[in-house]
């Protein structure tokens, strides 16, 4: 009883450090992504204005127009 | 074949919301009418077998869980996947016609749930209570929504997928594993020749079998009321008010902090029962953990109205949608408390736990679907919506409503718990459960008078979408943002 006792407090101890260097490292992921021009994750929130079929894609899913290229081709 | 006008399709939506909405009625009809029966006892004796309480209630939780939300749910995840995604399902044939399929068998499959309940063939186990069958049917629909939703989604013209995405198939897959996992059940007849062909037993016993059921139940809430709602309010929040949602990354990190956390919280259901003590430890300290990634969302869409508050004031549907936040934040901060150990000593078994549902489910989850309704209405029919005073009315009455409701059971259910606990000097109970039946009378009264006042509310939204479909004031094009409304 001791020992699992010992075990549980151990395991309960690094996940909790686990847990917390995962979440400040994605919050560091995010902000370092944007510094760096990886990636602008707030032009995202356009998704939801822009949802026009007419509008312009915020960002191209080129593997659609691919297949579709290469539908026209064959055909 | 380049298709010049190439549209949205929206029949599906319009299936799913007209369900919504009749699923709506009825299963808050059957709530306002089990509030006056615990108010008003006579009242069970009226229809019979079919209208006692213990037939009723459960008819009340799915109706309104598995009739209206999840029909609400398809009917924003149709119209607001092919926005986001910039494709249209009539563009497949396939995916058109999977979600037809989609809709027709999950038709099919609500109205057995509630013609079986109300004939009282039930596994007893909560919001699992569909006999093994139907829980066969359920796998089917959920399995064509999937192809639905990955049809969708591999069709689409945007690469990125909107956060209101994530939240949908986050729905689908936390719903699927859960469901499959508590609804694991033997049937009797077909294994020992004991009982109807319907009948199962479930396939845990005991404390296991309390455990799964829980894990299931408080998940439901989790990827039924929560995770589809905020799916919801990320798309028609920003659209509504033209504001982009305040912080993209915000919404990703609430995202990732809510799917990890909700998982664990589930064992608070069960304090103070026969499970092992870490486990109610760690479904409390979830809980409690549980507050941040709520919050998250939660202020993200109030920060999202910044410099427009102007539009509270102006618009109706705002209004709702404002409201639907703010009771999120009530409901995700009042169930961590009653999580906590001591106030759940107190909290468990009373009227305090409905009181904390409601507000939630009212305020949250049917203000949402209201409001998401109402945002498409026009679309869907390129009309005006009818009449934005009747919207008005309607959002003041279900306040008054939901208020009554959580405000009464606050009330009714503190006072329970510190009377079934009150002693005398030498350690003797100092009230009799029917005292306390006595005193609580006045408050179920007031919840039913919430409950009525919830429902003439829903009424007038059902007339505003009605008169909405067939008013004769046309819309040349789809409106970009705020909802054009009659007066
Ligand atoms: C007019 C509106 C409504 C009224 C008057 C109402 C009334 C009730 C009543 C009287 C109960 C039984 C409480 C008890 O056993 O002591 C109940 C339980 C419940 N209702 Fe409603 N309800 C309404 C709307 C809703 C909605 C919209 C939802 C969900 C979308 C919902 C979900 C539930 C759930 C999950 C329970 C079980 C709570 C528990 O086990 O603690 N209700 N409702």
């Amino acid at each position: 009883m001791e020992a699992i006792r010992e075990w549980q407090a151990y395991a309960y101890f690094f996940l909790t450090v686990f847990l917390v260097v995962m979440l400040y490292g994605y919050i560091l992921h995010l902000y370092r992504a944007e510094k760096k021009g990886t990636r602008d994750y707030e032009k995202y929130g356009k998704l939801a204005l822009d949802d026009e079929l007419t509008d312009a894609p915020v960002e191209l899913n080129e593997a659609r127009e691919n297949e579709k290229n290469e539908n026209k081709e064959q055909s | 074949m380049q298709n010049a006008a190439l549209e949205y399709d929206y029949t599906v939506a319009k299936w799913f919301t007209y369900l919504a909405i009749i699923f709506g009625i009825v299963g808050m009809v059957i709530g306002t009418y089990i509030a006056f029966e615990l108010a008003f006892p006579g009242l069970n004796e009226v229809f019979g077998q079919y209208g006692t309480f213990s037939r009723l209630r459960p008819l009340h939780t799915n109706v309104v869980a598995f009739g209206f939300t999840l029909s609400g749910i398809f009917a924003t995840f149709y119209y607001v996947g092919q926005r986001t995604l910039k494709v249209s399902i009539a563009e497949s044939k396939f995916v058109h016609g999977v979600a037809k399929l989609h809709f027709w068998l999950y038709f099919l499959l609500a109205a057995l749930m509630v013609v079986s309940e109300l004939m009282g063939i039930t596994t007893s186990k909560e919001y699992a209570e569909m006999e093994w069958p139907l829980d066969v049917m359920t796998v089917v629909v959920w399995v064509l929504w999937g192809m639905a939703m990955f049809g969708l989604i591999g069709m689409r013209r945007e690469k990125t997928l909107y956060i209101s995405m994530w939240y949908y198939i986050a729905t689908f897959l936390g719903v699927a594993m859960l469901y499959l996992f508590n609804n694991m059940e033997v049937p009797t007849y077909l294994v020992t020749g004991m009982g109807k062909w319907y009948h199962s037993v479930s396939m845990y016993a005991g404390t296991n079998d309390a455990l799964v059921q829980w894990w299931y139940g408080h998940n439901a809430v989790a990827f039924v009321f929560t995770v589809p709602i905020i799916a919801m309010i990320y798309y028609y929040l920003p659209k509504e008010s033209g504001q982009p949602v305040f912080s993209y990354k915000l919404s990703l990190l609430s995202f990732w902090g809510l799917m990890f956390v909700y998982l664990w919280a589930g064992s608070h259901h069960l304090i103070y029962s026969t499970v092992p003590d870490w486990m109610q430890t760690m479904g409390s300290i979830f809980s409690v953990v549980l507050i941040l990634p709520s919050w998250g969302s939660a202020i993200n869409m109030l920060l999202t109205m910044k410099g427009e508050w102007n539009q509270l004031k102006e618009s109706p549907l705002i209004k709702f949608m404002v409201l639907a936040s703010t009771f999120y934040m009530l409901s995700t901060l009042e169930g961590p408390i009653q999580s906590i150990k001591s106030v759940n000593a107190l909290a468990h078994f009373t009227d305090w736990i409905p009181g904390h549902v409601h507000d939630g489910t009212l305020g949250w989850v049917a203000f949402m679907i209201i409001a998401g309704t109402l945002h498409m209405a026009p679309r869907f029919y390129k009309r005006e919506i009818y009449s934005k005073k009747l919207m008005e009315m309607q959002f003041w009455i279900q306040t008054t409503g939901i208020v009554l409701y959580f405000s009464s059971m606050w009330i009714a259910g503190i006072t329970q718990g510190m009377m079934w606990r009150a002693v005398d000097q030498y350690g003797n109970l100092a009230y009799s459960f029917i005292d306390t039946v006595t005193v609580l009378h006045p408050y179920y009264t007031i919840r039913a008078i919430g409950g009525t006042l919830f429902v003439t509310g829903l009424l007038m939204w059902a007339y505003n979408f009605y008169k909405t479909m067939t008013s004769d004031k046309v819309l040349d094009k789809e409106p970009a943002f705020a909802s054009p409304m009659g007066a």
